[in-house]
Order: C-alpha cells, then structure tokens, then sequence
C-alpha cells in the first residue's frame, strides 16, 4: 500500500473486511448500529483499540461494581485518573496501582520503566506531586532461563525512572513461581500529595481549548492497548514494537510544569495520554463532561508521517492533554516554553457530545460516548472449577533446622536489598521507615504521616480466591499496623488469565467479593485500581493474582523506635496455629498448594479487626519495644529476620503445648511476634488479646530446635541467597 | 544576618528542594536560582544540587558543563566564591574541569542508593567545623560516582570509611580512586561531593551528620567576615 493510501482512512469498511483490524465482528455489529451507518477504516480502529479489554474493561466491568468505594475520607473513588482520598483538614493523597505485565515480560527495561512513567503521571494529572513508589513483581523460577533478565531489566527500569523523577521508590514484594516463567508481572504503585483545594480531574467544559503538551508523537507503543488484551504466543517477540520507550527527563520536565500549571488557575482539565494515547484521553475527559471536541489532528507534534487513527492511537510517553480556559491559552504556552516542551493547541471543546477530527482535508465525526460509556459489556460465564483432592497424608515429621534454612535461602524470602540499593529510596528527604511492613514517610508541613505496602497472596488465592483476597488485605493491614498506622483506603491491581475461561472469571469473581468482604470489615474503601487479564502463555494461565496497595496514616506524625537487648523476652501475639495450609510451608517446602487444606486458618473478623487496632495504637504510643507481623515462613522466619536485624542471639523455649514444629511455619492471618514490657502485656490483658512467651534474645546464636547456628552465619545466607538464585 | 545560599536548579535537578530544606534546618537563607536567569550577585554560596539536569544525556554532568550559566559560576568561584556541588553537582564540577578527574560507573555499574560513612580529610570552609575523628554517616544515591584521576591532581576532602573510620575497600561503595567521596580545588572552594549531606539532617531521618558540612559553610563566612 502507497503511503498515501495508508494515510487515507476515510474508506468504508464492510463486515468482511473486518477481520484483518482485530475488531471481533459482534462489535463490528455494534459499532454499525450505534453509528447507524457502515463504519470506515479510522472508526473500526479506533474501536479495536478503545474497545480492547484493556481500555474498555468490558469483560470485568460488571463484576468490579461489588467493590465498596465509598467513605468519609473518599474525595475521589474509581473512575478518576486517580482515587483521591483525606488524611488531614489540609491535605489528600492521590494514589492507584497500574499493571505493565505484557510489556514487561516482551522487553523487560522499556516495560517497567514506561509502567512507572504511566502510573506517575495518573498521579499529577489530580494536580498531585508524586512522593512514594512501590512495586510487586512477579517473576517465573529463579533457575528458568530467563528469569535473571526479567529481573535484571524490570528492576533497572524501575530505579532508573523513579531515581531520575526524584521520587522515593520505597521497596515493595518481589516473589517467583513457575506460573510466571510465561508471563511476569509488575505492578507499580504510587502515591502523590495534594491540598485539598487544589485537586484536579479530567474535566473539559465546552469553549474550552484542548493542548497537547509534552513530548512527539511517533509510532511507539502503537496497538499497545491491543498487546496488552491478548494472550502470549511464540510470536511475542514480534510485538517488541508495541512496547514504548521511556524518557524520565521529560517526564521530569512534565511533572514541573503541569503542577507550576495548575496552580495558575488556567486550566480545568488534563489527562494523561497513556493507553490508545489521544484517543482515550479526548474520548474520556469529553465523555466525562459530556461535552465534544473539534480536533485538527495536523497541529499534533509529529515525530513522522502518521495516519489519523495513527496519530490517536500512538502510546508515545510523556504526553498530556490540557483543557485550557479559554483565554488562557498564554499562560499554558509561556510555562511550557520554560519548561522547554512542546504545548499546541489542537482544537476546542464543543457542547454537542460529538468528536469531530479533521486530518488532511477528511473529517470523521463520531458520538463521544461511543467509545467510552456505551462501549460493549460481557457479562461472561463464570464457572467453580473442578476442586483438586485435598491432600490426605500431613506428614507431621518437620525437621526445624532443615526447614529453616530452607525457607530462609528461597528468592521468596531471602534478602532483597539487591534490588532495592538500585532504587533512591532517601530523596525528598520524607523517608521515615521503610524497614517494618509498610513504607512511612512524614509531611515536612503537617503533623501526619502516611504509611503505604503492597500485598500479593497467590499462593492462596489459587487455592481459594474468596478466602486468600480477604487474607491478602487483612495482611495489608497487619503492615500498617507494626508502623503504628491506621489503614484508610485501598488500590488494587487485578492479575489473571484470559476472561473467556469461565473458571478463571470465577476466581476473579471470587477475588472481588473476598476483597470487597475485607474492605467492608477494615472500612477501607477501593479507591482505584487496574484489571490485567490475559496473563497466560501458551494456554497455561498464571495464579490468580490479586495485589492489593493499602494507604494508611499515623497521626500524630512519628514512627517506629524499635530496640531490642540483650536478654529482652519475645513474646507471640495472636492465638497459635498449627495449620500449614497456605503457609510457605506448603508451598515452598511441600509444593502443594493444598496442603493441609481441610484445616486452613480460619478469618476471624472481629478479633482481627481487634488486634490490628490495638497493635496500631500501642506502636504509635511507644508500647512496643518492638512488634512484626508473621508472614511468608511463618514465626520461625519472622524470628531470625529480627535477630539478623538486631545483630542478636535468640533462644527458642515454646510453651509445652505449642512445642509441635507446626506453630513455628503456621501462617495465620494476624499474628505478630513483640518485645512488650509489662505496661504493653496489661494493654493485651485488658483488651483480652492473647499471647504467649515464646524465647529470649541473647548471645549470639540462633536456637530453634535443632538449629543452632551463628547470627553472622545465617545472616550471611538471608543476605547472599538472592543473588546467588538468579545468578546476578 | 543570615547566610545566604543559592541553589541553582537545572531542567532535570532533582535534590534542589532537599538543598532547600537542609539550608533552612541549618540557619542559613536559600535562594532559588533557576538557569535560566543566574543571580550570584547576592548570594554568600552557590549549590548544585543532585540529579539528573539534561536527563544525564551525553555524560552526566556534560550539558550543564557547556551551559552560559556555568561560566558565569566559574567566575563566581574565581573571585574566590564558595561552590559546593554534590552527586551531579560534583559530576557537572568535574565535566567543567573545575575539578580535576572523573567521574565512571560505579564498579558495580549499577546505581547505589545506600547509607555510607565517611570521614574529612581536609580543612577547607566546607569542613570548617569537622574535626578529622568525625565520622559521618548520610546517603550516596548515584550510577556514576566512582572518583577516578590519572594524576596525582586531586585533594581529597572526604573519604569513604567504616563506621570506626576505617578506610578500606570493604567500605568503598563505587570503587573510587583512594576512597574519595568528595575532593576540592587547590584554592579549597569549590568543593565536590557525592553523598548526600542535605539528606542527613534530622535525627528523625536517620542521621543528622550533613548539617556540618552547611554549619561548616556558614561558620566559616562568619568568621571570614568578622577578619
């Protein structure tokens, strides 16, 4: 085809023709009628794209609407770039989770770099100055071939974004599975801070002028949106192109001069032109207002020749678009200019609800919400896949020591400062904690400060969806609390396989409702979040993985000043479990997700609801000398990460009737370990909190059971393990 | 009266807002300076903050070096002004040879983001107040750090130690030349270094030890003055 021609999409396109355009021909019916005229080769793009699972959400759409999203503190919940949430008369926070699987997983570097870029800008364009990142990243075996490329790339591509923005990227999970080997996954997060009267959102009020602002349009990430709603095959590498590329420096430059911008008063609209690029970003901010726009597509800022749907479908970086009053065009150009990035206008905002787009002498006019709001639904079968046998045979023989350090040298669990010495986590200079469950960081002008973790949970979730989302918040929970603070909202990223297997929209389903449950009962309302379907290669799916990002504060401001000495007793809070179902035990050591199913710990809402609060309250008034949730590796690693951690000896001495290894690698859902003095142990009393002595910290050996080994001797395994797995 | 600092912010600086903060914490005045329109006339001090100015393109440090801006801070520093520039400050200093050597990959060629001790070596205004047992712990976050000179052209202000002061390479975190965090010109004012001082001045944020290096600067201006 000439150039010419390609350009030229002003053509009809009749319903055979359609195949070659990845529109299912359904939605070629569809967009017939709404048009009620034969669509042409623009409009049918548009509509591949805009219509994809990833930017129309039509397949998990109905399901979402469970999620309990509303609150006193809620200012903004789904639907905004952003959900915006109140810690303080002064203040809000702006935060949301964004997955970039596919392009990560085809080019590792260019993936997660542009995935931060994105979620960043969904923070700014709230008029919010991004001030925390964290990350949950998935990988396949640590010995698959390419697991250490992965790693080595998503991990560079993070720091190297974050590091040059000048934003802390204060740590986050990072775990291995074979179900990954496929399809990894990375799942950034980030949060921004606002003052209440300065919040911006995706408005564009008729007579208003529409700017394009940032970098050039070129053909990057074109057909992303497309990517990113299919399932891999041996022709992933092909799509390597579809992948953008990002640049920080201009991201930088953007951040500056949209906040300088906004607090002009000059504008009253912007979003960000990330997935199907200006088409969803005009399409969205005119649907919200239900509003138009005229826009002449010859005044975008071209990086080469491209075609109109070319030109609305790019997924270039770094690129906004402003809603400018009109008259104040200026001063969205003069700030700009200083910043020394392209602003343009391209066109007006219209009361009629249609978009009206002009490219070399063709004009395409569509309804607006044809491809926002009125984009087709599923409502997809769901069905409870065939449940596997429960394992029979518990074998109740555990050797501690071998165990121990089993668990202890797993990628899983083993040190990752590997990773996070590669990511500025002191700039800004609000970092208060990062070490204990959650990321703290202070309001250098307001007496609060805000704790933010992200939790993943699949190897329970794919056992039992309900019960392993519920367990995944309540451990969102658990983190803040240790930091002493008080969950107040929560994000999510929604990992799965392809909706069009019923088994698999049933674990989605399933998820949803465990995590609407736990929400419910912590009140903390699903503010934004992000769907990733399609995470499956070759027809084997990943585990279902939910990742849950919870926003907490602690007010008064402070954080945690844990010591412990020499002789200090160690006590368990919570009540002893001697279930191994969904502990790193039974994945790591047994590799049966279902082991000791039948039995797994039971949720029990108000006691946990109760022990959070109480841990929460005693942290932040000083009680503890020191507390930590149990998690992956049950009490036992919880132990020795803090005996490395305070360069001290610990000897095990558990209560006669919890001598059984299993309450040493049991994983309940909220249960801490804690150096409490007698003040701290009347507080549980009264409050009928149970605990137990279970050791002494002293001298430098570690002694639990049969093992018996040297603090620097273990430390020197939790520290080397990483590297020494992947082989970086 | 008190001390006034200029911090000069570049397209892509990123550790101007800390400076701000550090130059408050420590008593002295900060005044903003964007590159675009340099005013040293009424400043006691420049500071080039850390980042990435130019997105690091080229070298880090390289497209400032070329930039009108600097030639009127290498004037600055020739009728004896102060110049501090830390992590790309220091890179900017070097690449416009107001500071000799280089800076390289770290060995690990990976960026570090990590807390180190170091201890001074030298005095000059910047260490004015740092007694040579000192040993200060505060934050190195950069890719390219590693000090390197082919000659013997360089003085050390800071090195990197132990927390005992030990100098060894065990505590050399990129594999500078010598240990070297941070080295001054012949004249002992312009000063580059790669650890974040600025980044060390609250207890709350795990070190305060930085706040000597700005204290240092503002003693010294006084006592000159007062002479």
């Amino acid at each position: 085809m000439s150039d010419k021609n390609r350009l030229d999409e002003s053509r009809p396109i009749e319903r055979g023709d359609c195949a070659g355009y990845a529109l299912e021909l359904n939605e070629y019916d569809i967009l017939k009628k709404k048009l009620g005229r034969t669509p042409n080769e623009f409009e049918v793009k548009l509509a591949a794209s805009l219509w994809s699972e990833h930017c129309s959400y039509k397949s998990s759409k109905p399901f979402l609407k469970r999620f309990p999203t509303t609150g006193k503190d809620v200012i903004y919940g789904p639907g905004e770039n952003a959900g915006v949430v109140s810690i303080s008369d002064k203040y809000a926070v702006a935060f949301k989770m964004e997955s970039h699987n596919h392009p990560s997983f085809i080019e590792p570097y260019q993936g997660a770099a542009t995935g931060v870029g994105g979620i960043l800008r969904d923070i700014f364009t709230m008029g919010a100055r991004p001030v925390l990142s964290l990350d949950a990243l998935w990988f396949g075996n640590p010995s698959n071939k390419k697991t250490a490329y992965l790693v080595d790339g998503v991990v560079r591509g993070i720091g190297d974004y974050g590091n040059c923005m000048g934003i802390p990227t204060l740590g986050g999970k990072t775990r291995f599975a074979d179900c990954y080997n496929g399809n990894n996954l990375v799942n950034a997060f980030s949060l921004g801070i606002v003052k209440k009267d300065e919040i911006f959102t995706g408005a564009a009020p008729a007579g208003d002028s529409v700017i394009y602002v940032g970098s050039k349009t070129g053909r990057d990430g074109l057909g992303g949106a497309a990517m990113a709603s299919a399932v891999f095959d041996e022709s992933t590498e092909a799509k390597r192109p579809t992948v953008q590329v990002g640049d920080p420096f201009s991201e930088k430059l953007l951040l500056e001069a949209c906040l300088e911008l906004f607090k002009t008063g000059a504008v009253s609209g912007m979003q960000d032109m990330g997935a199907a690029g200006l088409a969803s970003s005009s399409f969205e901010m005119a649907g919200r207002s239900n509003t138009g726009m005229v826009l002449d597509l010859d005044k975008v800022p071209l990086r080469q020749p491209l075609s109109a749907s070319e030109i609305m479908l790019s997924e270039s970086q770094e690129r906004m678009l402003v809603i400018a009053k009109k008259g104040q065009e200026k001063v969205v150009f003069d700030i700009f200019k200083k910043w020394q990035l392209d602003a343009v206008k391209i066109g007006e905002v219209i009361p009629e609800p249609v978009m009206i787009i002009k490219k070399s002498g063709k004009t395409f006019k569509v309804p607006t919400k044809i491809f926002s709001e009125d984009a087709p639904v599923y409502r997809k079968k769901i069905a409870k896949p065939n449940h596997k046998d429960f394992s029979v045979e518990i074998d109740r023989k555990i050797n501690t020591k071998e165990v121990i350090l089993k668990l202890i040298s797993d990628p899983n669990i083993a040190d990752k400062s590997w990773i996070t010495q590669q990511y500025d986590q002191s700039i800004r200079t609000d970092t208060l904690e990062i070490g204990y469950g959650a990321a703290l960081i202070r309001l250098k002008d307001d007496d609060v400060a805000i704790a933010a973790t992200v939790v993943g949970k699949p190897n329970i979730v794919a056992a039992d969806p309900r019960y392993g989302a519920q367990r995944t918040v309540l451990e969102a929970a658990c983190n803040l609390a240790v930091t002493g603070s008080t969950p107040l909202a929560i994000t999510d990223c929604l990992n799965f396989g392809s909706p069009d297997k019923p088994e698999i929209l049933y674990s989605f389903s399933e998820s949803i409702e465990g995590i609407s449950i736990a929400a419910e009962k912590l009140n903390t309302p699903v503010v934004s979040g992000n769907v990733s379907f399609y995470n499956e290669t070759d027809g084997k799916p990943i585990w279902a993985t939910p990742v849950i990002g919870m926003v907490g504060t602690r007010r008064p401001a402070g954080k945690p000043n844990f010591m412990i000495e020499e002789d200090d007793i160690l006590f368990l809070i919570g009540k002893p479990e001697q279930s191994l179902a969904c502990s790193a035990y039974s994945w790591l050591i047994k590799d049966d997700l279902f082991y000791d199913f039948p039995v797994k710990p039971k949720i029990e809402w108000s006691e946990s609801t109760k022990i959070i609060k109480a841990v929460s309250d005693m942290v932040k008034n000083n009680k503890l000398r020191y507390i930590a949730d149990i998690s992956l590796g049950g009490v036992a690693v919880a132990i020795i990460k803090t005996a490395i951690r305070f360069n001290l000896g610990f000897r095990l001495d558990l209560p006669f009737r919890f001598s059984a290894p299993q309450y040493l690698f049991s994983e309940p859902p909220v249960q801490f370990i804690a150096v409490a003095d007698i003040q701290a142990l009347k507080e549980f009393d009264k409050q009928n909190i149970e605990y137990h002595k279970i050791g002494k910290f002293s001298g430098n050996r570690v002694v639990i059971n049969n093992l018996d080994i040297s603090i620097d001797k273990i430390r020197k395994i939790y520290e080397e393990s990483f590297s020494k797995a992947l082989k970086l | 009266m008190k001390k006034r600092f200029g911090i000069v912010t570049f397209p892509g600086s990123n550790c101007d807002t800390d400076c701000r903060y550090a130059v408050k914490v420590a008593g002295a005045e900060p005044i903003m300076i964007w590159h675009e329109e340099p005013d040293f006339s009424k400043v006691d001090c420049i500071i080039l903050p850390g980042g990435f100015s130019y997105g690091d393109y080229l070298r880090a440090g390289a497209l400032v070096a070329a930039s009108p801006t600097m030639k009127l801070i290498a004037r600055y520093a020739a009728g004896g002004g102060l110049v501090l520039g830390i992590c790309n400050g220091f890179q900017i200093l070097v690449e416009t040879g107001l500071l000799p050597g280089a800076l390289l990959k770290n060995k690990t060629l990976r960026f570090i983001h990590k807390d180190v001790y170091l201890k001074s070596v030298r005095k000059t205004p910047f260490s004015y107040l740092i007694d040579e047992k000192d040993i200060m712990k505060m934050p190195i976050a950069h890719s390219e750090g590693r000090y390197f000179s082919d000659k013997q052209n360089y003085n050390p202000i800071f090195r990197y130690c132990g927390s005992n002061g030990e100098i060894s390479e065990e505590f050399n975190p990129n594999g500078s030349i010598d240990s070297i965090a941070g080295i001054v010109n012949e004249g002992g004012n312009i000063c580059g270094m790669m650890p974040h001082p600025e980044r060390a001045v609250e207890g709350i944020l795990g070190s305060d030890d930085g706040l000597k290096i700005f204290e240092s600067i503002i003693a010294w201006l006084t006592d000159i003055k007062q002479i």
